[in-house]
């Protein structure tokens, strides 16, 4: 077993971060191809990774040949395989749209801070301790901060100012329920956490669950759950397309991290505390579905109703885990690829109408005709069938497998009404705005917007391709779902596995 | 000790929740700092509080210390500096392009927007 697998993702992009900041003499060219080609060989080895993770086996790796839970454990097992694949696909769609757009030259340092935004990213995918998951949570941040600010402008500081408050607010409570874990715990592996999650005595259950719930809504910041979300318009919808498009998957790294962290922590083994985080969870989500699909009905601009989009599809993904069980969380999965491969693929659709209409950009108001408005237009309205979760495309394949999902649950009325609800509302909003961009010409006005550039256009246009792969492929990856799910729900051979793995007697 | 040290942490992130609640960015920044600091204070308390012990072995040591939680600090330390650096710079950017310090250079860009309507108005009547 190769565990060594398991840092090299880790490893990849963090030398790519460090070669770009040497190659900052040889030009911009020369960033280019660096991060071009690292970003590909990023892809292959993550295509290799999810290979290897679908046999079966966990791959752990010992940071310093030190034990768990004695030393921090890097463990990739099939659902970090499966993030860090996505993640990858993302990354390089996104990055060859930023090079397109020229949004390199805009400031310095884009492809340093963008590779080590990767480096967090699967960091926090692929680490198996709760402090380093701090650490790594620090590190995707701190370069998505850069990211989200690189460009300038006003409404983009503005935004950005919110986003590092609330997130530096989300580590002091982060850091808050780590002490707390660790003072009653006395761990911070997350196998071993859970390992004594049963044994915990009745007097500390209450501060351990405060613990957990607090962390809950730490994770609550970085995914946008109700009432946590307010930030995620605001930034989202003024950053550049590019940085927008490859901070889809970060709202899913809040996701990733509860299905982590309190799935493991809180599975039968927990005892009392069992499912402590489940019905919170179902909630609110279904709380901020609705909120988010109002939101997406009474945005002024396109960029800002992606935004909402987003977080309609996050929420969507906290009913499945809220229902908790193994179907429900095999069909959350397929619907969490589908909506991170869409919903960056608006953002760069979205940007594409924007320069296409000039001065008026993307404010959901009558404008002179756009150029290639019928292609534009007809993208448009494949993007809004996915999205809005209508047949035939991918959205309404993850639908259909949560609301079957959802039959078994005590709730299943509400979680109805809810899903249901939202997407007709999101079909209005969609069509509505599809009407305004496209069909209300304002035959007057002057026209000023610039012709479509090919490399951003076809980005946009493969990512949205992805769409009708993922219904013909929807086999295979519901297999896959399936088995990440059912690797998911037996906590017990995580636990095994973390903390059985020896040290290895070294060949010094 | 232990009332001290609790009531400590517990002033400071009352004063740093206080301050981050403000509308301006500099109280905002000394509220984050003041967190930060209780933070690290609660952090080490976790290790439990003990007096002039040893954190590593040493053969004449009567009882230890968790070094754990030390270790722990000592990262979030570094942590929070390098953030608390970038939200300053990042205050001082918004302060100067936004015009006021309000965290939501509130009024100058509502009365941007309000000159947005108006001539995209006349843009529309012409």
């Amino acid at each position: 077993m190769t565990s060594q697998l398991a840092i090299l993702p880790i490893l990849l992009p963090l030398v790519a971060g460090f070669l770009l900041l040497f190659a900052r003499r040889g030009g911009l060219g020369l960033q280019r191809v660096i991060s071009l080609a690292l970003t590909a060989a990023l892809l292959l080895l993550t295509i290799f990774t999810l290979q290897s993770a679908t046999e079966g086996d966990y791959h752990v790796y010992l940071l310093g040949n030190w034990s768990a839970p004695f030393g921090i454990v890097l463990v990739l097992d099939q659902l970090a395989a499966l993030m860090l694949l996505l993640t990858s696909l993302l990354a390089l769609f996104a990055l060859v749209y930023a090079i397109g757009q020229r949004l390199d030259e805009k400031g310095q340092h884009f492809h340093v801070l963008y590779q080590l935004q990767l480096f967090g990213l699967n960091g926090a995918f692929l680490t198996g301790d709760l402090f380093n998951l701090f650490v790594f949570f620090e590190v995707l941040l701190l370069a998505s901060y850069g990211l989200l600010l690189h460009g300038g402008g006003r409404f983009r500081t503005k935004g950005g100012l919110h986003y590092v408050v609330i997130n530096l607010v989300g580590s002091a409570l982060f850091l808050f329920a780590v002490g707390t874990l660790y003072g009653i715990l006395g761990t911070l592996n997350i196998a071993d956490l859970a390992h004594k999650m049963g044994s915990v005595s009745t007097d500390d259950q209450g501060i351990v669950s405060a613990a957990a719930l607090l962390l809950l809504v730490v994770f609550g910041i970085k995914a946008a759950i109700f009432p946590l979300y307010l930030w995620l318009p605001g930034a989202y919808a003024h950053t550049s397309a590019a940085v927008a498009a490859l901070f889809a998957i970060m709202t899913k790294v809040g996701i990733y991290a509860i299905i982590r962290v309190h799935g493991t922590l809180f599975n039968e083994q927990a005892g009392f505390l069992t499912d402590l985080h489940t019905d919170i969870v179902l909630v609110l989500g279904m709380i901020t579905l609705l909120l988010a699909a109002l939101g997406v009905t009474a945005a002024r601009a396109l960029k800002e109703q992606v935004a909402y989009l987003i977080l309609a599809s996050v929420a969507t993904l906290l009913i499945g885990i809220g229902i908790n069980t193994e179907q429900a969380l095999s069909a959350s999965l397929y619907y969490l690829i589908h909506s991170t491969l869409i919903g960056a693929a608006l953002f760069l659709l979205a940007d594409v109408i924007a320069e296409a209409r000039g001065s008026y950009a993307d404010r959901l108001r009558s404008a002179p005709a756009m150029p290639s408005a019928i292609v534009i237009g007809s993208l448009f309205l494949f993007a809004a069938v996915a999205i809005a979760g209508m047949p035939p495309l991918s959205g309404f394949f993850g639908k259909v497998l949560l609301l079957d999902a959802a039959l078994a649950h005590e709730y299943v009325l509400w979680i109805y009404l809810a899903i249901l609800i939202a997407s007709l509302l999101l079909v209005i909003a969609m069509a509505r705005s599809g009407s305004i961009l496209f069909y209300q010409i304002d035959s007057e006005g002057d026209h000023d917007g610039q012709q479509v550039r090919k490399t951003g256009f076809s980005m946009m246009l493969l990512l949205l391709m992805l769409s009708p792969v993922l219904v013909v492929l929807a086999g295979p990856v519901t297999q896959l779902t399936e088995s990440i799910a059912s690797q998911l729900n037996n906590s017990g051979d995580y636990i095994n596995a973390v903390l059985s793995q020896p040290a290895s007697m070294g060949a010094q | 000790m232990e009332w001290l040290v609790s009531l400590v942490i517990g002033v400071m992130t009352a004063s740093g929740v206080y301050l981050v609640l403000r509308a301006r960015t500099f109280p905002l920044v000394l509220g984050l700092t003041l967190l930060s600091y209780a933070v690290n204070v609660f952090l080490f308390a976790m290790g439990r509080l003990q007096v002039g012990q040893a954190a590593i072995i040493r053969p004449e040591a009567t009882a230890y210390t968790d070094p754990l939680p030390q270790a722990l600090v000592l990262t979030a330390i570094v942590i929070a500096f390098g953030m608390t650096a970038f939200l300053i710079v990042l205050a001082l950017k918004a302060r100067s392009e936004l015009g006021n310090d309000h965290v939501d250079g509130l009024i100058y860009v509502a009365e941007e927007q309000a000159n947005n309507k108006n001539e995209s108005k006349s843009g529309a009547s012409s």
